[in-house]
């Protein structure tokens, strides 16, 4: 059987036609995918069943759901700041779910945005983010800047639907209707598809936008001759190619939000959109990791008012990002219990981070076995959301779809854990109050 | 000999094809190495494959050596992961994101072997 328009849980490209087929209950083509999402779909060695150990050092013994269940809702009952990380790899659904187990328990509800597109935010709190859909951008872009993101390797068929190749109703003659220009301090495979690629030196891309947005207002005169070791006659032509853009778009990854400057490159990236809206018409988007870490952003904000970092020990939702992100809690070594479901915190926060994480009762919810199990005490596998279960995600412009289930398995689903969870929570502290 | 660098993580495609892979080689094969230019790599008197030690304030790591002549001189990348996290600065200056990219490093030529992210992860408990 082929299960058409299939949609790919891997990147925040959320790609849409894929055609998946299924024998026997079993994915045995992929089509349409790039080779991460095919990947993906194909699957990977799951957990088996739930485990349980009392030293991160020992051997995990297989146990119940039940027994699963009931302990990972005990630690976290009688924890005084747990800390439920991870999110961005699940359905919108169990999100909802996940926000209200943080508000039962009076944690820190945070997600893998913080070590990602985390400082966009902080950006677009202070300057707000004139943007669109990914469908706008196919269709009208004629000058496409990529700035410290590496799509050919991170969001592989980004530049072929979205961006660079495709035709659209008016740019419609595929990649020679676009400009296609890049900033990063490498020359990475998308730099060497650019007509102009721009070497930025590590961690200096903030005066790089500063000039450029110095030569967009006419201001030209005040830029020295190289500003992070791209010369100024450089700058001035890409500046004019930028403002010539009939609809000129900037797409942004962590070259931006993890260098120096972090929230404040995000901040002057959009300063430089809003100059160049005197002349085009232009947007800028960040390229979202995660097929659904849009998701969480929105359902968080719906749910709480804030994007991530949410911390409901106060009884009402409090964000604070160098306070309540994951990574400052950690290394100021403030939380009692870490609960990581649909993200691997063990693989991408900083040793010292993850150090402080083998300090307290680890409870882990994912289909896969990776670093973080590596730090657990509690093991609970689930169903691989978009493959094994539908329900809605986000793609990085915003746009929600729904994910199809394609094969069927015996695992619960994330949103099945959390609700027995946030039950047995309700019965332990109702007891004890 | 030693080399000073600045220290960068991202992705890769096969990085992301093993995301949920990750105690097999084939993730190590895609997360586990080091990347520099080949001048880089000629003042080292390293070649592909030889391991080499990357150093900086926050801890360091043994990876084999891969050459990608797309870095400028001095820029040196690992695939985000374990092995680049032994390295990165955990600080988020008041932001929630710890400095992933932009650290001053110091890479040697190393004899030891590279641990697998068992052993990294095994350090940290
Ligand atoms: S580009 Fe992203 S969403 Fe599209 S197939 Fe590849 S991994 Fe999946």
């Amino acid at each position: 059987m082929i299960i058409k328009d299939v949609l790919c849980p891997f990147c925040g490209c959320l790609c849409d036609d894929l055609a998946v087929e299924v024998e026997n209950n079993k994915v045995v083509d992929v089509k349409h995918a790039c080779k991460i999402g095919a990947s993906k779909i194909r699957g990977h060695d799951r957990i088996k069943a739930p485990m349980m150990r009392d030293d991160k050092n020992g051997e995990f013994r297989e146990v119940s759901y039940e027994e699963a269940i009931n302990e990972s809702a005990r630690i976290l009952a009688k924890s005084k700041r747990p800390l439920l990380y991870g999110w961005a790899n699940g359905l919108c659904e169990m999100m909802k779910k996940g926000i209200l187990l943080t508000e039962e328990v009076g944690g820190i509800i945070d997600n893998t945005a913080s070590v990602c597109h985390g400082p966009s935010a902080l950006g677009v709190h202070e300057k707000g983010l004139p943007t669109g859909t990914l469908g706008q951008f196919a269709n009208r872009a004629d000058v496409v800047v990529f700035w410290g993101c590496n799509p050919v390797q991170a969001h592989p068929r980004h530049m072929g639907r979205y961006s660079v190749f495709n035709k659209g109703f008016f740019a419609n003659k595929g990649r020679r209707s676009r400009k296609v220009v890049v900033f990063d301090v490498r020359k990475t495979d998308t730099a060497n598809l650019a007509d102009e690629y721009v070497q930025v030196k590590p961690g200096e891309d903030y005066m790089v936008l500063s000039a450029l947005r110095a030569i967009v207002a006419g201001k030209g005169d005040v830029v020295p001759d190289t500003v992070g070791g791209v010369p100024k006659e450089k700058l001035a032509e890409v500046a004019e190619t930028m403002k010539a853009a009939k609809f000129g778009i900037v797409y942004f990854g962590m070259g931006l939000t993890q260098s120096r400057g972090k929230y404040k490159n995000i901040d002057n990236a959009v300063s430089l959109i809003t100059e160049l809206n005197a002349h085009g018409k232009h947007s800028i988007i960040p390229m979202r990791g995660h097929y659904n870490v849009t998701g969480f952003g929105n359902v968080c904000a719906w749910e709480t008012g804030f994007i991530n970092a949410v911390d409901m020990s106060r009884g009402y939702p409090y964000y604070n990002p160098g306070e309540t992100c994951s990574n400052d809690l950690l290394m100021r070594e403030e939380i009692d219990a870490a609960f990581i479901i649909a993200g691997d915190a063990g693989a991408h926060f900083p040793a010292q981070s993850i150090a402080r994480m083998g300090k307290v009762p680890v409870i882990q919810v994912d289909p896969f076995h990776n670093p973080t199990t590596e730090m657990a005490n509690i093991v609970i596998p689930t169903k691989v959301s978009g493959v094994e279960l539908e329900g809605t995600a986000y793609r990085m412009d915003g746009v929600s779809l729904r994910m199809r289930k394609l094969v069927d398995v015996d695992f619960p689903s994330d949103e099945e854990v959390l609700d027995k969870i946030i039950a047995k929570v309700r019965e332990i502290k109702g007891a004890s109050s | 000999m030693d080399l000073k660098a600045t220290f960068i993580s991202g992705r890769t495609v096969d990085q992301g094809c093993n995301l949920e892979n990750k105690t097999s080689k084939a993730y190590f094969d895609a997360a586990g190495y080091c990347e520099m230019n080949s001048a880089d790599a000629g003042k080292l008197g390293v070649k592909p494959g030889n391991n080499v030690k990357v150093t900086t304030d926050f801890g360091s790591v043994v990876v084999p050596l891969k050459i990608c002549e797309g870095n400028p001189d001095g820029l040196i990348f690992i695939p985000m992961g374990p092995w680049a996290n032994a390295v990165v600065d955990p600080n988020t200056c008041g932001c929630g994101m710890p400095g992933y990219k932009g650290i001053p490093a110091v890479v040697n030529p190393s004899s030891d072997t590279a641990p697998t992210m068992q052993q990294l992860m095994a350090r940290l408990k």
